[in-house]
């Protein structure tokens, strides 16, 4: 346990840490371009020189392990002259294009210029001139001219997706990077080299000049992308989502988050939305109609059928308070011990993020007290018939179905096996086979758009916020990562109003239908369910939306995994924009 | 006290005379004086058949600067919109295909909102919104104040007198 100082403060660091690794947990930021909590050090950017006494040369924070009685200073007279130095030979090749560049805002170089340069240029040449646009891979387009060859991603390449086929390329101020030939950085993982480059030099193809990051309202939330349910951060803008981004959770995603989440989950929030309940004429065409109509129609049909003639269907693509609150409507009205969800398992897991289970929520409604289909050991009171939704459906005993918001009829067994139910009513976000089929589409929110907890499949409860606002829901509980325009615009101004959809968050209509039936339940807010599980589930005692903050808990059953975080106090590397939030 | 005691406080007012107090004489003076001016030479200028010139420095609606080629200088950065007080800049981006990479899509003034303040312009650093002589703004319809790409964009050579103008007082 070596004691040293560091700007005249003693501080104790375990044995082998590096001097910017006990600065980061003590809460003292040593600028840094190539150093990374999650890759290996390199040592080639020299930002993070600082004064170590009785060496000859300044010493470079990332790579210098601590000794007893070290002394180090970041802040004297040499130390700082280091630094500026070293950003001088940064910017002598640097475009200095910031009002094109992506990055600009969040942009690590641009920061240090700020802090820790002279502000101008003693390089009166003609700059080098690099590639501009050159695809590293499907989604990553590469600016040779703005890479200040951290090596930040050819290390996260190697070590984090295995496959390392980027590379630097010829030498001194020509270096550039570039994929091994006839190979491409196609990867699952590759975007996250777009968050990790200190620069805007590696840019994502998807988001790629879509809008500055000081007009994006910055909303934590949690990836519906799969059972793994990685922390983001959600990018709005105008009502829109225009991109997501991984959160540092060291018990979930660690820095990380995979290019199926990142880029494949967003847009289903922004098109092909359901506005508003729908239902189907005498003619069987879906029309609009108002929410107590459709919980009203709802309510009587289904209680035209016998119990056992109704199939009440959750989800593991919504919430744990919407399962609850289905699966209180079906014990109150249908009799029923239990209900199933349908499960999405498709492909493998791979062996970093993604799991073959493409639902969040898995986990969560299980604890709630549905069951996976195909798990459950009796269905309305026959033993083992009928043990799936599928055989159920077939046997033809099932008339009418409820469902929670889950496009499950993509399975065209599932779908064909439909055709013998007389009434269908499920919960729907998006214009989908599943709501086509529907006689009753009750229009609900997406994760994006409203509060709620998934749990993953280790058992980590992480809580959604609302980042898009519906014609229900205002936007989330912090308010402090909301752009100028979110916050100072009016009504008036059409670019910061958007498009507000009628949806609601699902367990609304649970409960307008559950009251047609005869129940008196009275939720005013998601939390007050989230309140009622917490208070009756013994898994989730303790819990609030509160306790689980941005990071989330573990189930009581898994409280031993828990990690401590690292660095979480002061290192946030893919961060909101340091800038933009104020006015 | 309030301000303006001066003027408001009877105390300090000026006493009349005599020869004021008398009221005509003093009429009949000031009518003197505007007939005297009917036949001096006039300064009203004969608004909208004559029209002002104003000097370089005029902070007129605000204007985007259009190249040569017809394309505009403009790369998006958002950063007039951004400085905005009133909110009144939009600007959406989108690649293109020039070396400059990125050029506004949408482009919008709300004119109703502006305040003229020039911060647009002082902020850009493509010196791509200038402040132009424009002075006339007469909307029919509030739509018709959110001013597009199709009314903001100028081509430079109308705008080479405020161009002058900011490259001489920049440096």
């Amino acid at each position: 346990m070596p004691k040293f100082t560091i700007d005249g403060n003693e501080y104790e660091a375990q044995a082998g840490q590096t001097i910017i690794q006990v600065a980061q947990e003590n809460g003292i930021d040593i600028p840094h371009f190539c150093w990374h909590p999650a890759l290996s050090v390199a040592g080639n950017c020299r930002m993070c020189l600082v004064e170590v006494e009785k060496t000859p040369k300044l010493q470079i924070a990332c790579g210098t392990i601590v000794t007893e009685g070290m002394v180090v200073k970041t802040l004297s007279e040499t130390a700082t002259k280091g630094r500026e130095d070293v950003m001088e030979f940064l910017l002598i090749n640097h475009p200095l294009d910031c009002p094109i560049c992506d990055e600009a805002g969040q942009c690590k170089l641009q920061d240090y210029a700020f802090d820790h340069s002279r502000g101008e240029s003693r390089f009166v040449e003609e700059k080098n001139h690099k590639d501009k646009r050159m695809p590293l891979g499907p989604q990553i387009l590469f600016d040779g001219e703005r890479c200040i060859s951290c090596s930040r991603c050819i290390r996260f390449a190697e070590e984090v997706a295995h496959q390392p086929v980027l590379t630097f390329v010829h030498r001194g101020d020509h270096v550039t990077i570039n994929a091994v030939p006839a190979e491409s950085f196609d990867n699952n993982m590759s975007m996250n080299v777009i968050d990790i480059c200190p620069v805007g030099a590696l840019t994502s193809r998807d988001f790629r000049f879509k809008a500055r990051v000081w007009d994006m309202s910055f909303t934590d939330s949690v990836c519906p992308g799969c059972s793994r349910g990685c922390s983001t951060r959600i990018g709005v803008r105008n009502n829109e989502i225009l991109r997501t981004e991984p959160r540092n959770n060291p018990n979930v995603n660690s820095y990380w988050m995979c290019d199926y989440g990142r880029v494949e989950m967003y847009p289903a929030v922004n098109e092909g939305r359901i506005d508003g309940p729908r239902m189907k004429d005498a003619a069987g065409k879906q029309q609009a109609t108002d929410y107590d109509t459709a919980a009203r129609v709802t309510a009587e049909t289904l209680k035209k059928y016998h119990k056992d003639e109704v199939l009440i269907l959750g989800s593991a693509a919504v919430p744990v308070e919407d399962n609850y609150a289905m699966l209180k409507l079906a014990r109150e009205h249908f009799g029923k011990q239990t209900i199933p969800f349908i499960s999405h398992i498709v492909g493998e897991d791979d062996r970093l993020l993604l799991k073959a289970d493409k639902t969040p929520n898995s986990m969560g409604a299980t604890l709630a007290g549905c069951v996976a289909d195909g798990h459950y050991p009796h269905v309305h009171g026959e033993k083992a018939a009928h043990t799936t939704v599928l055989e159920l459906l077939r046997s033809r005993k099932i008339k009418a179905v409820f469902a929670l918001g889950d496009n499950f009829l993509t399975d065209p067994q599932l779908l064909e096996a439909f055709e013998h139910v007389e009434f269908f009513a499920c919960h729907a976000a998006n214009e989908t086979i599943t709501s086509r089929r529907a006689d009753v589409v009750f229009s609900i929110s997406h994760w994006a758009e409203r509060d709620g907890v998934f749990v993953n499949f280790e058992g980590w409860a992480q809580s959604l916020n609302p980042a898009v606002t519906t014609n229900y829901q205002v936007r989330g509980r912090d308010q402090l990562n909301m752009s100028r325009l979110d916050r100072f615009g009016s009504p008036y101004d059409k670019w910061a109003r958007g498009h507000k959809r009628d949806a609601r968050e699902g367990w609304h209509f649970v409960q307008l239908v559950s009251n047609q039936l005869g129940s008196k339940w009275h939720y005013l807010h998601t939390e007050q369910l989230f309140e009622e599980i917490a208070a009756t589930n013994p898994e989730f005692k303790g819990m609030s939306y509160e306790s689980l903050g941005s990071l989330g808990q573990p189930i009581a059953s898994k409280h031993s995994m828990v990690k401590e975080p690292i660095y979480q106090e002061v290192y946030q590397e893919t961060g909101a924009p340091l800038m933009g939030s104020g006015n | 006290m309030g301000y303006n005691t001066k003027y408001n406080n009877p105390s300090t007012n000026r006493k009349l005379t005599l020869w004021e107090k008398l009221y005509l004489p003093e009429v009949i003076r000031g009518l003197l004086t505007t007939f005297k001016h009917i036949f001096r030479p006039k300064f009203t200028r004969q608004y909208p058949e004559e029209r002002w010139d104003p000097p370089a420095s005029f902070r007129g609606r605000p204007v985007l600067v259009m190249e040569e080629n017809g394309s505009e200088r403009c790369v998006a950065c958002g950063l007039c919109s951004r400085v905005c007080p009133p909110l009144a800049i939009e600007v959406r981006a989108s690649e293109t295909e020039q070396l400059k990479e990125r050029y506004p899509v949408v482009f919008e003034i709300n004119m109703l909102r502006c305040i003229f303040c020039g911060f647009c312009e002082e902020v850009c650093p493509e010196e791509a919104i200038i402040m132009s002589k424009d002075y006339e703004l007469v909307f029919r319809d509030p739509s018709e104040g959110i001013f597009g790409k199709d009314k903001l964009l100028v081509p430079k050579a109308e705008l080479k007198e405020r161009l002058d103008f900011l490259a001489e007082m920049r440096n």
